[in-house]
């Protein structure tokens, strides 16, 4: 289930594909699901509750986008979501609606300069070389706004472990489409949402349309236990479980959201850590600060080298942290 | 042989790791195909796979045509495991630290395991961090095992090869993928074998992949002396037109193959291979080299006595990377114009060359 996920591309603004294969998954389950004007896949499970609750997890991933063609055929971009301009080079992508290879080459090491490598490359002089020939060729396969995702197959690693593209947040997908998809009691609304890595843009409405009195976001987050990190005392720990967040650059959690979190995954013997890492953001402030005000709180599955084309995830660490939003969601009932 | 047949080759000779020193498994592979089209076929004592296929029974002398390009590739090797299993490495060949983060690598251990170069997250970067390029002693490898088990798997000194699967790009006119410097050129030398089957061939032609070319030509050196040819022409890759580059030091991809002039080649073997590609309506480019080719032609011309030598190169662009790209035209025209030169060889020519 989730090397599927992890293949599909979505990035931000252009989440179709994913929720294409969503629907079809949930196409025999007697939810009531809505898609909103801006692609949020709303998914309601069971009976109306009086306190409503919202599970979210975003659908779409960081990439790329392409900003001009130039006159030998060659595609510049431009990066859509964070990500470290640095992992660009030697890259092999694939883009827009027929997903054609493209590469990302650079400057090869026999003909640069002495010292040249001590600097990065300049993102501004990269480019996506697809073999065309000239503008006109380029032109009668790209166009400017086509969509490019990292060209890699997800594939298991390690003990437990997956490596491959957009575990952030298909991760997160997956543990909300278990619970959508598991025998279980629980009534809730599962919200999976778009353009997350652009500033929580999806969360917006979708808190907006669901109204919920609690809600749960399930992330997954970076990891920093690898060498010479100096964050590593703040950041999550691959294979240690699910991450609670304190505070992130959205939200502050309540000290209640997060306590709960604490206590369930206390009483029912589950592994967890806290989100020790504070910065960047989630859609835990999205939902907390729509209407009135939300009780949220946030959980994330820990991932070495986020935002790159081959990350590395957990399968444990996935399936506790499925197994820490059921307990909150039965807590919730 | 078919185009199709031909980019089945290089899909399957790029599917197996072959970093210099470590190249028993592809040399294996090209022996393969070697075999279909040759009559002996034997390793010398330093490794290099050497393939003959002897002259038509009615020649007149014996005379020894060498095709020669190397079969390793750049990597890695394990240099220290750290806690938590991960792996620092050591560069084989010339790699640019740059291209590395966030690249799928295979670890050659005790079974081969799969790791991943680690690139930081964003998140956890600083802007300092971001303008600064790690380099190659600070980066490391991650295969999703823990300490111990990694203790026990992989050793100090085990090979590391980047991976990549090689795939088509417009509609098949041209390829992408790693190693392609230079099973593109092995490619071409099996395909002009495979040609050579069909034709008359008046001297032995010895099809030789070398080893450790990489790594300072070592194969070359060694194959050369063992075999001791009458002529050789090195097949191998040179720089494919990049933007930001200076036209004069690259070639346009599907131009066909390039023909090297210099002091490392014999000039009469070089105007005789561009005489060829007219003759036979073979597009071709020039380069001109000043020195060193960094080819086994470097180390062949001065083998014994001296060898009369030539280099035809393969366009790539983005070479020593998991990207390198090709036209799957040029490797064909590579592979003719080399059956054309070994099928039209004549005694007196290699006579004219080393003088007597």
């Amino acid at each position: 289930m989730l090397k599927q996920l992890s293949n599909l591309d979505g990035i931000s603004g252009r989440e179709d594909l994913v929720r294409s294969h969503l629907l079809e998954c949930l196409k025999d389950t007697p939810h009531e699901i809505t898609v909103d004007s801006m692609g949020n896949l709303l998914v309601k499970k069971g009976k109306t509750i009086s306190e409503q609750l919202m599970l979210s997890a975003h659908m779409d991933e960081v990439g790329l986008t392409i900003t001009a063609i130039d006159k030998k055929g060659m595609l510049k971009f431009c990066p859509v979501g964070g990500i470290d301009t640095r992992i660009l080079p030697g890259l092999r992508v694939r883009f827009g609606a027929d997903r054609m290879p493209g590469v990302i080459g650079v400057k090869p090491i026999h003909l640069q300069k002495k010292n040249e490598q001590q600097k990065p490359f300049d993102p501004e002089t990269l480019y996506i070389d697809a073999g065309f020939s000239s503008e006109e060729e380029a032109c009668r396969w790209a166009n400017v706004g086509d969509y490019v995702a990292f060209d890699v197959d997800c594939i298991s690693i390690g003990t437990d472990c997956y490596r491959g593209k957009a575990f952030d947040n298909r991760a997160g997908c997956m543990i909300l489409l278990k619970l959508l998809l598991e025998d279980n009691k629980l009534n809730f609304c599962a919200a999976f949402t778009v353009q997350e890595e652009v500033g929580t843009r999806g969360a917006l409405i979708a808190a907006y349309n669901l109204k919920p009195h609690f809600a749960l976001v399930v992330e997954t987050t970076a990891a920093a236990d690898t060498p010479d990190n100096e964050k590593k005392v703040a950041g999550t720990v691959l294979g240690a479980g699910p991450a609670i967040s304190i505070m992130d650059r959205s939200i502050m959690v309540s000290p209640q959201a997060r306590g709960n979190l604490v206590a369930l995954a206390e009483k029912q013997s589950l592994p967890f850590q806290f989100r020790r890492f504070t910065g960047a953001g989630t859609e835990g402030g999205a939902i907390a600060h729509s209407g009135e005000g939300v009780e949220t709180a946030v959980v994330s599955v820990p991932c070495r080298y986020i935002h790159s084309p081959n990350s590395i995830i957990s399968m444990w660490d996935i399936n506790n942290t499925l197994n820490l939003a059921r307990a909150w969601l039965e807590k919730h009932q | 042989m078919k185009d199709q047949m031909l980019i089945d080759i290089v899909m399957d000779l790029t599917s197996i790791s072959g970093i210099s020193g470590h190249e028993s498994a592809a040399v294996e592979k090209a022996a393969v195909y070697f075999n279909r089209y040759c009559d002996e076929i034997k390793l010398d004592r330093f490794g290099n796979l050497v393939a003959l296929k002897k002259a038509d029974r009615d020649a007149e002398k014996k005379f020894t045509l060498a095709l020669v390009a190397h079969i390793d590739e750049i990597g890695a090797v394990v240099t220290k495991i750290e806690p938590g299993g991960f792996l620092r490495f050591a560069p084989v060949g010339g790699i640019d630290p740059r291209v590395l983060p966030g690249q799928a690598v295979v670890v050659h251990g005790k079974s081969n395991y799969d790791g991943v170069i680690g690139a930081t997250a964003p998140h956890l970067l600083t802007e300092k961090e971001r303008n600064k390029t790690v380099p190659i002693d600070r980066l490391f490898i991650d295969t999703g095992h823990s300490y111990n088990y990694v203790f026990d798997h992989i050793k100090v000194g085990d090979p590391i090869s980047l991976s990549r699967k090689t795939c088509y790009m417009k509609e098949g006119k041209m390829l992408t993928g790693k190693a392609l410097d230079n099973r593109a050129g092995m490619s071409s030398l099996i395909l002009c074998a495979a040609e050579l089957t069909g034709l008359h061939h008046q001297v032995d032609i010895c099809f030789i992949a070398s080893l450790q070319e990489e790594v300072g030509l070592r194969g070359a050196i060694t194959a050369a002396y063992g075999l001791n040819p009458d002529l050789a022409v090195a097949v191998d890759v040179t720089h494919g037109d990049l933007s930001g580059v200076d036209e004069q030091h690259t070639f346009r991809l599907g131009q066909g193959p390039v023909i090297a002039v210099g002091p490392n080649f014999h000039p009469v073997l070089s105007e005789h291979l561009q005489d060829i590609a007219k003759e036979y309506n073979i597009s071709r480019q020039v380069e001109a080299i000043p020195g060193n080719s960094h080819t086994d032609a470097w180390a062949i011309q001065v083998s014994r006595e001296g060898i009369p030598t030539g280099l035809v190169s393969i366009p790539l662009r983005y070479m020593h990377s998991t990207v390198e790209m090709v036209a799957v035209a040029d490797l064909v025209s590579a592979g003719r114009l080399l059956a054309w030169l070994a099928s039209g060889m004549k005694s007196a020519f290699i006579g004219r060359l080393k003088g007597c």
